[in-house]
């Protein structure tokens, strides 16, 4: 036993072995499995009717979808709203699909947020469960819409006549594209919009 | 053991001090950070619609600088201090270790300041931005090597304990950094980056809080109660067993989730696995005690390792309740979860640290700890503290869960929640007080550091009203 205290069996043993084994078993291969499945195409063709006010080609769309990502990236939003629905806790009810792996597989899954903690609720079908002037409401103070809520308001994505800045338009299209790949139709829900 | 150092030169005690005095700067700065979180709840934030202060991103400079600037600061001001003691040589160089000490703690300056910039990375427990990851990780590379060194050097003496769990967790700790850090942002999305997500939250705290939080109290506990530890067997089944389990705990963090199935089961069998490491450590840390229970009385270093103790036992019980998947269904994404963390990162690490703190920090400059009752306000106050906050977001995150699975509409679980949350944030005001008393504690033993002492004795004895001495 005496060669278990050792620097070197510590060292490439428990410090590099045991951890390259883990690393592979539950790191690479999950990750390589997840390559392998052929992902859902996740960008539209062209800009959403809602959207086509700000925005005049899917290219700049598309752009905006990343703006929006890193700024819900940045403000911690995953802190507080998940991004998948398990298949328990009859969530598919509250918010619909049960998310799988070929969703997550582009680019603005990059980092993932699946998040571990719903402060708010789960927003990957939030696509169209809203209009976006209540997004617009609701980023600017939320509880001008939702008396009981206890999200931060973000007054600064907003200019002084409170009509929303390009950062806010790109954080709502970035939220009405969560989901938006799916053909169900969030905005007559056949399941339990629960989530007021 | 080196017979041509004494132990007055072998150890860097600047070092010792500069880190251990900036890790106390940044547990006041997250107390606060915490406390204004937690008002949020209650929509009654002290800063509202300030955008440098959003909620958001103080809660992540709250996470962050818990894990970079209180622990680690801690850990590696006391490893300046262990490591040298334990194998008999200095570390690589002492030059080099004002140039990491001035580097880290730019970057944990930085990484603060950058999250409230808006920079943040959308990473759990890695939100320090992008630029500066790869600089930290070269810092880290850095005191790594600094540290092994004399590590490497004593390779044909046998260790102690502590210095199996410092080596392991220096060498995972850069290797975890970089791995979290940077597959998921520029390579792995989805399931596959969440899949090593969940690794790197997971090891930061198991393969670098843990080994070196339960390795500094191997070290620390023999020492005050001037006898040895209680099995040497049990300290190398808790060692490797952390080695083997604590790896593969991962993706608990994300059950339920498009990861592969096989995976999120093998990391539940793991992470049950890791009672054989729990119990083994608790039992050697309380079977060393036994015989003194006195010293839980007597002496505030002793009383915080077994409060630790007590927490690291009760959160690991909990961990392999709540990982299993019918607990899982109910209680992921609730305040259980926070409620599980603080336990843990305050609880028990937070508490080993105060305990070295206590021991160490008066012996540094060679003077009495400035108020033995303030030291007692302090424990008591974070004690009950954290177990109240600990039970509370406990039971709220049972009920979130359950009202959720019955399809409770959002806001009337939220409303149900506010007294939980109420009672959150006035448990965090015991926390808050408790940790300025021992500010104060720390600051103003520096300050009376040139008076003299009348009776040196407590400097050479271990314990200062410690065990009764047996008679011989």
């Amino acid at each position: 036993m005496k060669s278990l205290e050792k620097f070197n069996v510590i060292f490439l043993g428990a410090g590099l072995g045991l951890l390259g084994v883990a690393f592979i078993a539950l790191g690479l291969i999950p990750s390589l499995m997840a390559k392998k499945v052929k992902p859902i195409d996740v960008f539209p063709q062209q800009v959403p009717e809602d959207f086509q006010a700000y925005y005049k080609s899917a290219d700049e769309y598309r752009q905006a979808l990343f703006q929006g990502r890193d700024l819900y990236a940045k403000e911690a939003c995953w802190h507080c709203h998940s991004q998948y629905v398990r298949p328990v806790g009859n969530e598919s009810l509250r918010y619909g699909p049960v998310s799988t792996v070929d969703e997550y597989q582009n680019r603005l899954q990059l980092p993932q947020m699946f998040g571990t903690r719903r402060v708010g609720p789960d927003l990957i079908r939030e696509a169209d469960k809203k209009a976006n002037d209540w997004h617009f409401v609701h980023l600017y103070n939320p509880r001008d819409v939702v008396p009981l809520s206890v999200m931060p308001s973000y007054p600064w994505y907003f200019n002084a006549d409170k009509t929303p800045k390009p950062d806010a338009v790109a954080l709502v299209a970035y939220l009405q594209w969560l989901g938006s790949w799916l053909d169900t139709d969030n905005a007559n829900p056949t399941v339990y919009d629960t989530r007021q | 053991m080196n017979k041509n150092e004494s132990s007055e030169t072998l150890v860097s005690y600047p070092l010792v001090k500069l880190h251990l005095a900036i890790a106390v700067f940044y547990l006041l700065v997250v107390v606060l950070a915490g406390m204004s979180f937690a008002l949020q709840f209650l929509n009654m934030y002290p800063f509202p619609g300030v955008e440098l202060l959003s909620p958001g991103r103080v809660r992540m400079a709250h996470t962050q600088g818990v894990a970079y600037g209180w622990l680690a600061n801690a850990f590696f001001g006391l490893i300046h201090y262990v490591i040298p003691k334990l194998t008999g040589y200095r570390v690589y160089s002492e030059k080099f270790g004002y140039v990491l000490f001035g580097v880290y703690n730019a970057l944990v300056l930085a990484t603060e300041a950058l999250i409230l910039a808006g920079h943040a990375q959308a990473i759990e427990w890695a939100e320090t931005p992008q630029i500066l990851d790869p600089f930290i990780a070269l810092g880290v590379i850095g005191l790594v090597f600094n540290f092994l060194y004399p590590v490497w050097k004593a390779r044909g003496q046998s260790y102690y304990v502590t210095v199996w769990y410092v080596t392991a967790a220096l060498v995972w700790t850069p290797l975890v950094y970089v791995m979290g850090n940077f597959l998921p942002q520029y390579w792995l999305p989805g399931a596959g980056g969440a899949a090593i997500t969940s690794m790197y939250i997971h090891d930061l705290v198991g393969l670098f809080v843990t080994p070196v939080g339960v390795g500094l109290s191997y070290y620390l506990l023999p020492i005050l109660l001037r006898k040895p530890i209680y099995s040497h067997a049990l300290s190398l089944t808790g060692f490797w067993g952390l080695a083997f389990f604590y790896p593969m705990n991962s993706v608990h963090h994300y059950l339920f989730s498009p990861i592969p199935m096989w995976a999120q089961y093998a990391s539940i069998v793991a992470s049950v696995g890791i009672h054989v490491v729990v119990y083994t450590v608790i039992f050697n840390f309380f079977a060393t005690v036994q015989g003194d229970w006195r010293c839980l009385v007597n002496s505030i270093p002793v009383r915080w390792i077994a409060a630790g103790a007590l927490c690291y036992l009760l959160t690991c019980i909990q961990c392999a309740i709540q990982v299993t998947m019918t607990a899982q269904e109910i209680i992921h994404f609730t305040d259980w979860v926070p409620g599980h963390a603080h336990l843990v990162l305050y609880g028990t690490f937070s508490f080993w640290v105060f305990a070295w703190v206590y021991y160490l920090w008066p012996r540094l400059w060679k003077t009495k700890l400035y108020s033995e009752s303030l030291a007692e306000w302090h424990f008591w106050l974070a004690f009950v503290g954290v177990f109240v906050m600990w039970l509370d977001l406990l039971g709220a995150g049972v009920m979130q869960g359950y009202m959720w699975k019955q399809l409770v509409p959002f806001v009337d679980v939220l409303q149900a929640t506010k007294p939980f949350w109420w009672v959150r944030m006035l448990s965090g005001i015991p926390i808050l007080v408790s940790t300025f008393l021992f500010a104060i504690n720390v600051y103003m033993t520096w300050k009376h550091r040139h008076e003299a002492v009348a009776d040196e004795s407590f400097l050479t004895a271990p314990l200062a009203g410690g065990p009764e001495q047996k008679p011989a």
